[in-house]
């Protein structure tokens, strides 16, 4: 693996600003024997232990070992919903995790319930599918950004615009990490990878905003590193009815380490990121700093100064327009990072419709029968 | 003029073949129809083709803008749309142009002289006016000026030109019926149904059906009215069929028999669409349908849905298959029941897509990454894509495997007289779905996804929901009995031979094959698919000429019929003919080490029968 670390040769080229270091190589930390725990500094949150029903968490976990890399951002992630399950009261039987190919993608492994590791990008088929037919059952469907946004784009759009009822998940981690390091659609401009030893030139996606454009009605953006926060928005992702987008940043610690640490860090986190909550007001930096809107733009306010919490914009997560313009704020020096519920909206689900639609034939046509079909139109009878 | 009527003489066809052509905006294909409706109601047994542009309205005049419908009929066996024609309705030049070439020596062509003006000669490509030169010599041409006349029928009514001019179709479609001695009542019937709602049009429509059906009668033109007397068919109810209507009834008839839910997923696709539009009206029959934003998606939540304990089916033609490929594997490897229809069409790429070809055989059987095995079957006349159909569904869900279903594009559209099944006489079909946990002996409660029934090896099928049956499955390989991911070399290795094993399992289904015509002696021929007319109807032709010739059609191409090798032994020559460049041939030849000989044809047509007669004579002689 060593060749990660050759500097590419012939002609030294300045690199487009922002570029990266090179990621990796992947220094794999000596193996303990003992199973890998989350990454440091993750306090997993309080949460109960067990439900009403007497299901724990532990109900959740499955019987195979985990394979991601010790430090993975995963871990925290995969915790996180094995703690929130037991409080959904979903019976473990009617829970489906369905996901694609990546690191991500071998989530459903480590879960106890039903589950699928299908194909790279097709998650989302897959479990339009399995809802249409089986609208009963609790799906969920764990992404990558390279499964969701490079191969399976086109997936993604449809079951957000249909509106199908699930949950997906989006682990962002910017980076291509089960074939190795190579840039993804959510890799920064200039970012040197092994497949691009002179920088990246692609413009990325903005993930949240690729949802609302496709009139997703629920999306919202999370972090491994913050699991109370995560907790939360899954579990109002799960009350959401409809497909519920969920972008969680995730650390790649072999390939892109540090790739979010600005918003995830405790020493940066206050300054950098943006906690958008319903009804409240934008604020950040422990309330030291807030958002409000000057004309369409949104300008970063010092409350301790000339400007107050009364100037700090109310965040409407109902507000499409409003969800629009805080989800541009994306990688931007001068602003904050926002996380939180951007947008929520009650709109019918495809998968129900599907069945009042098939409900309504029935109750206009009655339950059809094959030989009426088969003696149906103009017959005509030839005598012995 | 009247008084001629009468005097008409009435001569007494055993067959005939009549071919409908004009723009794509002629409305030949309703006309086609209309005279097939109107052939069934008069008994007949009947074949069609119909054959139509790609462009929905390809710019008018213009050669290749030319639709088509041709019809083979008669009191006698019909098999094929017939190999030549010996009536042609040509709307304007550039269906003349195109279709000479499949008249009968001595045909007849009923032209619309109104459209061999300049403009359109021009866009056909005709130097001169062929009406006025020689070259229409041999044959007979009975020059009608359908536009002019149409436009006087309907001069009284409150319809604009272009209405007018879009009728004619219905003044040839009378006069065609006149002709050949048809009833006029299905017509009739089936335009007070379409135009219900639009009292001038529909008046307008049956008053040039009659007015066509009367010119018929009192031109001097015709001196002849044909006659086709009834076929002698098998007693029993019948209804006209179009292969993808009796495609949809077979998945409706799965649906019925083994009390599954059925999830239809697909993108449209020509000729494939005609599936889904008639599966999406069915939703009262356990069927749900969704249209996919692509090919991929379509097979996906097929596949989706089967993991929920619904049987998924998709449906495409050749390209999409190409795309649905992987996901054919997800499939195999999680070893969960699909059907893949693929109504085959002309390729490569693109290629040509309403036009008939068999060339995705071996995409079907190999065309996916790894060791990948699947059940293949293929249907042969309209009326056995019912059966085929319910036969792949059946098949799918005993043996937890995907299967490839091939169509094709001529027997997709092409319709036949059809003796209604009797629902009763299909084969049992049983879903089971597991309940309970299944662990070795002696072993804790444990659900072992991959613990196979040892008949068939399939796997049992648990639905999500189940209590104590919660497992994952996924497209990496799969420990034998546990199905938990497994890089073990000895397993894959089994694995591997457990898969291919399973489907060769699949032959316990299959029936021995009927030999028809000879059963033993100088040839054999061996077909699949859509070909199955023109080669019965050339064994026919060939044994009354005296040779010993037989011919066998295999619904199941994998695994193929267990008896095949033996009658293949009891003939000194193999042909295979394939609307492909020899794709069965080559495993017949390496499955058998024969030398089996091979006719190939990729024109976007049918085999002529005749085309199969001329080989076999020259193999035999």
């Amino acid at each position: 693996m060593s060749e990660n670390n050759n500097q590419p040769k012939g002609k030294p080229v300045s690199l487009p600003p922002r570029a990266a270091k090179p990621a990796g190589p992947p220094k794999m930390p000596p193996s303990t024997g003992k199973k890998p725990s989350g990454p440091p500094g993750v306090t997993l949150p309080p949460g109960k232990k067990t439900a009403k029903s007497g299901v724990t968490r532990k109900d959740f976990v499955s019987d195979q070992d985990i394979r991601w890399c010790p430090g993975c951002g995963d871990y925290a992630i995969l915790a996180t919903v094995q703690r929130l399950m037991p409080e959904l009261n979903v019976p473990r039987e009617n829970t489906v995790f369905i996901s694609g190919i990546g690191c991500s993608s071998r989530f459903p492994y480590y879960m106890n319930t039903y589950g699928m590791h299908s194909i790279h990008g097709r998650a989302p088929a897959i479990a339009t599918g399995l809802k249409a037919s089986r609208p009963e059952l609790d799906v969920w469907i764990v992404t990558g950004d390279g499964d969701s946004l490079s191969i399976g784009g086109n997936h993604l759009i449809h079951l957000l615009r249909r509106n199908v009822n699930v949950q997906l998940l989006l682990f962002n981690n910017q980076i291509y990490g089960l074939t190795k390091g190579q840039y993804s659609p959510t890799s920064e401009i200039g970012k040197v990878t092994k497949s691009t030893p002179y920088g990246s030139l692609d413009h990325p996606f903005n993930p949240a905003s690729v949802a609302l454009g496709a009139d997703a009605t629920f999306v919202a953006r999370s972090m491994d590193r913050d699991p109370k926060h995560l907790k939360e928005v899954l579990k109002a992702s799960h009350t959401h009815v409809g497909a519920s987008f969920v972008e969680i940043y995730q650390n790649c610690n072999i390939f892109n380490d540090g790739a979010f640490f600005d918003f995830t860090e405790k020493e940066s986190k206050p300054r950098r990121a943006l906690l958008c909550e319903h009804g409240k007001p934008l604020t950040f930096d422990n309330d030291k700093k807030g958002l409000r809107l000057d004309g369409y733009r949104f300008e970063a306010i010092d409350l301790e100064g000339d400007w107050s919490i009364d100037d700090c914009l109310i965040y409407d997560e109902t507000n499409r327009g409003l969800a629009g313009a805080i989800t541009r704020i994306f990688f931007d020096e001068a602003l904050p990072q926002p996380f939180g519920i951007f947008y929520r909206e009650e709109r019918p689900n495809y998968d129900r419709q599907l069945h009042d639609q098939i409900d309504y034939v029935l109750s206009k046509r009655g339950e059809g029968s094959l030989a009426d079909l088969l003696h149906q139109g103009d017959t005509w009878v030839i005598e012995e | 003029m009247s008084d001629t009527t009468r005097e008409k003489k009435i001569e007494v066809l055993s067959d005939a073949t009549i071919l409908f052509a004009g723009d794509s905006g002629d409305g030949m294909q309703l006309t086609g129809s209309q005279f097939t409706l109107a052939t069934a109601y008069a008994r007949n047994d009947l074949s069609t083709l119909p054959d139509f542009p790609a462009e929905i309205r390809a710019p008018a005049g213009t050669t290749y803008g030319v639709s088509g419908f041709q019809l083979h009929f008669g009191s006698v066996n019909i098999k094929t749309p017939g190999d030549e024609v010996d009536l042609l309705v040509a709307m304007n030049p550039a269906a003349l142009k195109v279709n000479l070439g499949r008249l009968n020596p001595e045909g007849t062509i009923i032209v619309n002289i109104d459209a061999f003006e300049k403009r359109n000669l021009d866009l056909a490509g005709y130097d001169a006016n062929p009406l006025d030169d020689d070259s229409l010599q041999a044959f007979r041409v009975i020059r009608v000026k359908l536009t002019t006349l149409t436009r006087e029928a309907l001069k009284d009514f409150d319809l604009g030109q272009k209405e007018v001019d879009r009728s004619k179709n219905m003044f040839a479609l009378g006069l065609a019926l006149w002709l050949y001695s048809r009833p006029v009542e299905p017509a009739h019937e089936w335009l007070e149904q379409k135009f219900g709602k639009k009292p001038e049009i529909l008046k307008a429509n049956l008053h040039l059906l009659s007015k066509g059906f009367h010119y018929g009668e009192t031109t001097e033109q015709f001196l002849v009215q044909y006659d086709v007397r009834p076929a002698k068919l098998p007693p029993g109810k019948y209804r006209a069929i179009r292969g993808v209507q009796a495609l949809a009834m077979g998945i409706v008839a799965a649906a019925e028999k083994s009390g599954l839910q059925i999830f239809y997923g697909s993108y449209p696709i020509t000729p494939a669409s005609d599936l889904l539009h008639e599966l999406s009206r069915y939703k009262n029959y356990n069927i749900t349908t969704f249209q996919a934003e692509d090919e991929i998606a379509a097979v996906g939540a097929a596949l989706g849905a089967s993991f929920g304990g619904t049987l998924g089916i998709t449906g495409t033609s050749g390209p999409g298959l190409a795309l649905k490929a992987e996901t054919m594997g997800l499939g195999l490897m999680t070893e969960l029941p699909m059907v893949v229809v693929n109504v085959q069409r002309g390729g490569p790429s693109t290629g040509l897509p309403t036009k008939t070809e068999q060339s995705d055989l071996l995409q079907a059987l190999y065309g996916r990454n790894g060791e990948a095995p699947l059940p293949v079957l293929a249907t042969s006349t309209p009326g056995d894509c019912f059966e085929t159909a319910y036969e792949a569904c059946r098949i799918a869900v005993k043996y937890m495997t995907p299967v490839i279903l091939l169509s094709d594009g001529y027997l997709a559209n092409s319709s036949e007289p059809w003796l209604i099944p009797d629902p009763d006489d299909l084969q049992p079909f049983n879903a089971e779905f597991i309940t309970k946990t299944n662990e070795l002996e002696g072993s804790e409660a444990a659900f072992l996804p991959y613990r196979r029934n040892e008949e068939t090896l399939a796997r049992p099928w648990a639905k999500p929901g189940t209590k104590g049956l919660e497992h994952r499955i996924g497209g990496l390989e799969k420990e034998d009995v546990t199905g938990n991911v497994s890089y073990d070399p000895e397993n894959h290795q089994h694995m591997t031979r457990i898969r291919a094993e399973k489907v060769a399992r699949v032959k316990a289904e299959i029936p021995p094959l009927t030999v028809y015509g000879d059963p033993k002696g100088q040839l054999l021929v061996v077909g699949w698919g859509s070909t199955r007319g023109s080669i019965e109807s050339a064994v026919d032709r060939v044994r009354k000429k005296g040779f010993t010739v037989g011919a066998v059609h295999l619904r199941h191409l994998n695994p193929m019929a267990p008896d095949l090798g033996s009658i293949l032994s009891s003939f000194d020559h193999g042909l295979v003919p394939e609307l492909n460049d020899g794709q069965l041939v080559r495993i017949l030849r390496s499955d058998f080490l024969l030398p089996l000989h091979s006719l190939c044809k990729t024109a976007g047509l049918p085999f002529k029968a005749s085309e199969i007669v001329a080989r076999i004579e020259e193999i035999l002689s």
